[in-house]
């Protein structure tokens, strides 16, 4: 790779920081920091700005490089992961964004305490909402640091250790600074430039095979060397039942995950109606399945172009599979076209990172000051500092971030979105589907589902083969290795929904009827809702 | 009170309208409601919205009232419509999807069965996850709008309209 595909990247990822920058700044001109404008945006985006700001807040690095990077090596076991993340959505339009829109204000734990004792509830939403979202960013942010060096060929520590201390630092700029309007306007720049970037690229592909899908499949399945075995599934996930049960929990995990992931359901929170919240999930539905179908075509596509050999060459686990695809379709190393095109790809894998974390870094901001500060405050403090609250704990989640993302950039920390998700399936949706549709659930039983979920997730990934006890390992040198599988999914989703039922059917205290008629209600008609 | 049925029929047309609304009530909206909520002057006591029949008592809190809506028969529908579609389709989309997992990872041999040209039934099995995905959620929204919305939103107001300055 030359220095003109990196001058030009660099040039690139500039304009971007520049115009992220001039967004930020023109969002917060002449507007009061009240906390409906911090945590919502003022709710008064539409339904088709709020699902692209989703699409943009859910497709990370990871499933743009990421998922074609495994298709191109594997195959047909890459496609696996892009269907999760897709039928995850069905889980959030049916049960979850238009009664969570109706009963919260600005986080999940709105809705869950709204039945129940305020403090121990909002305590332990808040919790496990900010440990997905810090398990989430480090991921991201290592990644970023990673891809970002590899994009621009200086694989050297320290350009790693500046953009990861680049991104936190701009991320932290955008949230602190223009809050929920700035972020959504940031993801929906990203969102069309990711969705822009994938369809030239698909284009591109379809265009070399005279639009001939099955003639893509076969040269992919060719140049692969495994032949028919490429197109079906086995060979990432068919050897050892562990590594089968390894995946059907990571499948759990992905499908019920989406719709409890704190930067998700806040995004419902910036439409005025349930109504717009649903169309606004329509709206991602299907830009996100448009793009997973386009991620599909440019694995195959790299594998039959590119060929898997020189993926795997260029990087063990795939990541660089699409920014090669695209030199080879420009026309090659060294070519004008190639360049231009290596250059996009790799600004728009800058722009998904940035947008995410901000996302993930406002979620998490809220958790802290609406969850935890608020229900911890003196009795009699204001609420007037809330908002001062979540922009100082934006800094805080932003240094605390950067810290982790070097602490582990050199780690394999691929384990991390996997977790995140496990612990949003596990402990916030056995929580939030309780309150929703269960008459006595109780606050014994939504503390208990949230702790009984987070607590097995994290303690079967410490024991598991990621922290210790294989080659691959976190701690490669030390073996406390009890747990086979490398997400605990399959495990800590039934805990947290038991422990949920277990608390409630034990609780002393009878669930308070009025209050679910209130929250139920309030959930189907959006009466009283802000 | 000419003004009240005008008044309320706008409001139900127009999502977006949620102040409270001074024709009601006759004078200043915020005076005439007294300490038991409804009973400002020329208030309709239990004007029956949208088929509840709703009556309103003095002293009553919001709870009751909340009770009172769930109890209601309008409401009672729109719950039963909802759940008559989420739950047997969230079950039929999760069991379809874990289907495909667990076939993906221990029925190699179904999943390669070639069906035409390079197309096997695992990647006919992962277009129609897909498929049935972009489906699913057509079916749903249009059910919604049909069957949901309109009865949703007159609950809205009505309860909105009940809840209004009851302490709570």
């Amino acid at each position: 790779m030359s220095g003109h595909h990196q001058t030009l990247a660099l040039l690139l990822f500039s304009a971007f920081v520049v115009v992220t920058l001039a967004i930020t700044t023109w969002v917060t001109r002449k507007r009061q920091g009240s906390a409906e404008e911090f945590y919502a945006g003022g709710r008064l985006f539409s339904p088709m700005e709020n699902g692209f700001a989703i699409a943009g807040d859910y497709m990370s690095a990871a499933s743009f490089l990421g998922i074609s990077g495994l298709i191109a090596l594997y195959g047909y076991d890459g496609m696996l992961y892009s269907v999760g993340f897709l039928v995850a959505w069905l889980v959030v339009l049916l049960l979850v964004a238009e009664l969570v829109r109706n009963c919260g204000r600005f986080t999940l734990a709105d809705v869950v305490a709204a039945r129940m004792a305020e403090r121990p509830v909002r305590t332990a939403v808040g919790v496990s909402s900010v440990s997905v979202s810090v398990l989430y960013l480090v991921a991201q942010m290592v990644g970023a640091g990673s891809l970002v060096a590899l994009l621009l060929g200086g694989t050297g520590d320290t350009a790693r250790s500046w953009t990861v201390v680049g991104v936190g630092a701009l991320m932290v700029v955008y949230v602190s600074l223009g809050g929920m309007r700035a972020t959504t306007w940031i993801q929906i720049v990203k969102a069309v430039l990711l969705m822009g970037g994938a369809v030239a690229l698909t284009v591109l592909v379809l265009a070399r095979f005279h639009g001939d899908v099955n003639s893509l499949l076969t040269s992919a399945a060719e140049r692969s060397g495994r032949g028919g075995d490429f197109l079906s599934p086995g060979i990432l996930y068919g050897g050892s039942w562990t590594a089968r049960l390894d995946f059907i929990s990571l499948g759990l995990a992905l499908v019920l995950g989406t719709a409890g992931l704190p930067h998700i359901l806040a995004r419902f929170y910036t439409v005025p109606t349930a109504r717009a919240a649903r169309r606004s999930v329509v709206w991602s539905i299907g830009l996100i399945g448009g793009f997973y179908l386009m991620t599909i075509v440019l694995g195959f596509g790299a594998a039959a172009l590119v060929g898997p050999a020189d993926v795997r060459a260029s990087n063990a686990s795939g990541n660089t599979a699409v920014p090669l695809l695209a030199l080879v379709l420009g026309g090659g190393e060294g070519s004008n076209g190639g360049a231009v095109l290596f250059a996009v790809v790799a600004a728009v894998a800058f722009a998904t990172i940035l947008a995410v974390v901000a996302g993930i870094t406002l979620a998490s901001s809220a958790s802290v000051a609406h969850d935890l500060y608020a229900s911890w405050r003196r009795p009699g403090a204001r609420r007037r500092g809330e908002v001062g609250v979540a922009r100082a704990a934006a800094v805080g989640i932003g240094v605390v971030a950067i810290g982790l993302g070097l602490l582990a950039q050199d780690l394999n920390v691929a384990f991390l979105v996997g977790l995140a998700f496990a612990v949003a399936a596990s402990a916030n949706l056995p929580a939030l589907l309780y309150s929703l549709f269960w008459r006595s659930f109780t606050t014994r039983g939504a503390v208990w589902a949230v702790y009984g979920g987070l607590v097995p997730a994290v303690l079967l990934v410490l024991v598991s083969p990621v922290v210790s006890g294989s080659p691959a390992s976190l701690f490669p040198g030390v073996d406390f290795q009890l747990f086979p599988l490398e997400n605990p999914g399959l495990v800590s989703v039934p805990a947290g929904f038991l422990a949920g039922w277990i608390g409630t059917v034990t609780s002393p205290e009878p669930p308070d009827r009025a209050r679910h008629a209130e929250t139920e209600v309030r959930a189907l008609t959006g009466a009283g809702a802000v | 009170m000419e003004a009240g049925p005008e008044a309320v029929a706008t409001r139900r047309a127009d999502p977006w309208y949620d102040e409270p609304d001074p024709a009601r009530g006759g004078q200043d909206g915020g005076a005439a409601v007294t300490e038991d909520g409804r009973s400002g002057p020329g208030a309709e006591p239990g004007r029956g919205p949208a088929g509840t029949c709703l009556e309103a008592e003095p002293g009553r809190s919001a709870a009751d009232i909340y009770l009172e809506v769930q109890r209601g028969p309008a409401f009672q529908e729109v719950r039963r419509r909802y759940r008559r579609f989420v739950v047997p389709a969230s079950a039929a989309f999760l069991l379809w999807y874990l289907a495909y997992v667990v076939a993906a990872t221990t029925a190699h041999d179904l999943m390669a069965r070639p069906v035409a040209g390079a197309l096997n039934v695992a990647v006919l099995a992962g277009l129609g996850q897909f498929l049935t995905t972009f489906l699913l959620t057509w079916a749903y929204v249009r059910h919604a709008r049909l069957h949901r919305d309109r009865a949703a939103l007159e609950l809205r107001w009505d309860t909105q309209e009940m809840t209004r300055g009851v302490e709570r």
